[in-house]
């Protein structure tokens, strides 16, 4: 019986442990919703920061930010779903294809900091776009280009074979049988993938610190040669740097909050998207 | 026609899709270029910045000082020619700001035209005299010889203990006290996260039934998914003044501050990466052990994590090299003190956080400038590292399914 006793405190132990991790994790997620929800409110969300950004709202970085995931995906999409599916399709296990994905690898790998040096020295300076919104996309699309291809590349490996053999049998090329028959299969995981890799862009702050952020700047964007506020860069600087930093914790608050909310409202979006199309191939 | 039109477009587009692919490589080259193109030309450069010399006077057999000694000279550390290599004689330091003492201002003139005679004049008349001048202030009469400084080079870099990288007159490029910052943070973070997140992934994929796990698991996605300022921001309001309050410290951004915030971004990944690698078990190898007579636990413990000991520890590696690349949390947590970590409770500062700091002050093209782009190389190669140790590691696992 005495196996059966350390199997009972084992279990018990790493209950225990397992539920703490919960804890701390919804402990951090209540601590923003508490603290931010007064902050809130249809005025913080459409107007301009006000007194050294310690009232008014965050229009200009929420549009910022828009503007940054609108660009980062407009590049990193195309291009990382083409890599994708000739990564998966397409490429014959050659030397080639090992060196694409290794390399895939290496810039999922590459810190977030080490963009924004390259986006700086590339896109701000070496081909003088300055400090804007088409430096700040591209840096953020590099980052997100490995992303969007494992998504693809994952999507596209969960079609089994036997689809793209009954599609070939029947005479169709390659390309009608990836257009036809992979992709509409492989479409609600690339999605919902995609839809991650937007909440992990729109929060990262270290690449756009030198290629597009503006500590503070109260009108809105009008080419893709302007600066831009944006969220996370706003939330750092009213919370260490700011003008006022203990005036300003409620719109701090407010800020982390709405970027909880872009992730947390993407992964429910991203789920719910999961279990439709789920639920539709079962019917089918 | 047709036919040749849809070959056309099937090598058409297949040509496309393999440049997309190629395109991805070629940012990652695009980055080591850039990066090291920056962060190389850093050596060989002068530590003296804006045309600086130093001179002295020609009796004085002093040829050749390191940036690190000139600013011991400075911070009055130094202060005998001895120290370095001269004459039992005390250093005498005079800048331009100095010159007033020896000289009125009639001799220097109005629009400080006859300044380089001074200091020509100056030192060839005292034999203990240390000038910082400007290039252009050196006379052709003046008998005195100007200052070897070494030039920044790779050794001194790594080694250095001061980071001081606008220091007058000789910039401190050591970037010791980052490494090891950075290292302590970041493997102090993996000692906290690893068991916590190990204990959990095993309660996931071997305990809990699949109506827990379900609702586990979209917590722990969500939680990876949060921006990493978010966690700074939490940290600095939550665990920076309980740190301060506990230890009763002067101020709460400290290593430790980071570790956990670290600990707490790295719960995520380490679970999810080890979770897989528990559920990867074979079935039949579970079998053997259960119908042998072991129980579950016993299974879990003698079965399933030896077998699953690569994956596992490809989860800490992974989650180190997070945590050695991540950059705003730390930034807000650590108090960044660009010292030599003693304790964790004492400030420090990481490579990341250092680049993010200091990036936006540093004058284009400067010395200052190329360190931050050393420092990013450094950081380069580091993640580089841990990414083909983890690949050789799930590599390994798949050759022995």
């Amino acid at each position: 019986m005495e196996k059966q006793t350390k199997q009972q405190i084992a279990f018990w132990i790493f209950r225990i442990f397992a539920w703490c991790v919960v804890a701390l994790l919804l402990g951090i997620l209540y601590f923003i919703f508490s603290r931010g929800w007064r902050t809130i409110s249809w005025e913080f969300l459409t107007s301009i920061p006000e007194d050294g950004m310690t009232k008014g709202g965050i229009y200009p970085a929420i549009i910022g930010t828009l503007c940054l995931v609108g660009g980062s995906m407009i590049f990193a999409f195309p291009i990382g779903l083409l890599a994708g599916i000739y990564i998966n399709e397409y490429a014959k296990d050659n030397w080639f294809k090992r060196f694409i994905k290794l390399m895939t690898n290496n810039l999922a790998g590459i810190p977030s900091i080490v963009f924004g040096l390259f986006g700086m020295a590339l896109f701000v300076k070496k081909l003088n776009f300055g400090d804007s919104i088409l430096a700040g996309s591209l840096t953020l699309g590099l980052l997100a280009l490995p992303v969007v291809i494992r998504v693809t590349e994952e999507a596209l490996l969960a079609v089994e074979n036997s689809f793209r053999q009954g599609s070939l049998a029947l005479g169709a090329t390659k390309l009608q049988t990836i257009r036809k028959v992979v992709l509409p299969i492989a479409t609600p995981n690339i999605i919902t993938g995609l839809i991650l890799a937007i909440g992990r862009v729109s929060g990262e702050t270290a690449p756009i610190l030198f290629t597009v952020a503006a500590y503070f700047l109260p009108q809105l964007p009008t080419s893709v040669f302007d600066q831009v506020m944006a969220l996370p860069y706003h939330l750092y600087v009213i919370s260490t740097s700011g003008t006022n930093i203990t005036a300003s914790r409620d719109m701090a608050y407010g800020t982390a909050l709405v970027l909880v909310m872009i992730v947390l409202l993407l992964n429910l979006l991203a789920n719910a998207l999961r279990r439709y199309f789920s639920n539709r191939v079962k019917m089918n | 026609m047709k036919r040749a039109y849809r070959q056309f477009t099937e090598r058409f587009i297949e040509g496309l899709l393999a440049l997309s692919g190629t395109v991805t490589s070629l940012t990652v080259l695009l980055i080591v270029v850039f990066l090291f193109n920056e962060g190389l030309s850093l050596f060989g450069t002068s530590p003296l910045e804006n045309k600086t010399a130093l001179v002295v006077n020609e009796s004085n057999p002093v040829q050749k000082l390191s940036a690190v000694s000139i600013k011991d000279i400075f911070d009055q550390k130094i202060t005998n020619w001895k120290e370095v290599g001269g004459k039992d004689e005390d250093i005498l330091i005079i800048t331009v700001n100095d010159i007033g003492n020896y000289y009125s201002e009639e001799q220097i003139g109005a629009e400080f035209e006859h300044l380089p005679d001074c200091f020509s004049r100056l030192v060839d008349s005292l034999p203990n005299a240390l000038a910082v001048i400007n290039e252009s202030y050196r006379t052709s009469y003046f008998k005195g010889h100007t200052i070897d400084v070494n030039k920044n080079n790779l050794p001194d870099f790594l080694s250095g203990k001061e980071w001081f990288p606008t220091a007058e007159p000789a910039v401190q490029l050591g970037v010791l006290p980052l490494i090891l910052g950075t290292l302590m943070v970041s493997l102090l973070a993996i000692l906290l996260a690893l068991p916590i997140g190990l204990a959990t992934a095993i309660y996931m994929a071997e305990i809990a039934d699949e109506r827990i796990r379900k609702v586990l698991k979209p917590v722990i996605e969500l939680l990876a998914g949060i921006p990493s300022v978010v966690y700074g921001f939490f940290g600095l309001i939550t665990i920076v003044p309980f740190i301060h309050d506990v230890f009763d410290l002067p101020v709460g951004e400290t290593a430790l501050a980071g570790s956990l915030v670290l600990a707490i971004m790295a719960l995520p990944t380490i679970i999810t990466v080890s979770e897989d690698a528990i559920r990867n078990t074979p079935r039949s190898m579970r079998e053997a052990s259960l119908a042998l007579g072991a129980n579950k636990w016993q299974t879990i413990q003698k079965v399933v994590l030896p077998y699953s000991m690569s994956g596992i520890s490809a989860a800490a590696i992974l989650g180190i090299g997070r945590a050695i690349g991540e950059t705003m949390a730390v930034l807000m947590v650590t108090g960044n003190a660009a010292v030599m970590p003693k304790s964790i409770l004492q400030p420090v500062r990481t490579i990341p956080a250092t680049i993010a700091a200091e990036l936006g002050e540093a004058p284009n093209g400067g010395v200052h400038y190329k360190a931050l782009f050393a420092l990013g190389c450094i950081l380069f190669i580091i993640t580089l590292i841990i990414n083909i140790w983890v690949e050789r590691i799930s590599a390994k696992r798949k050759f022995k399914k």
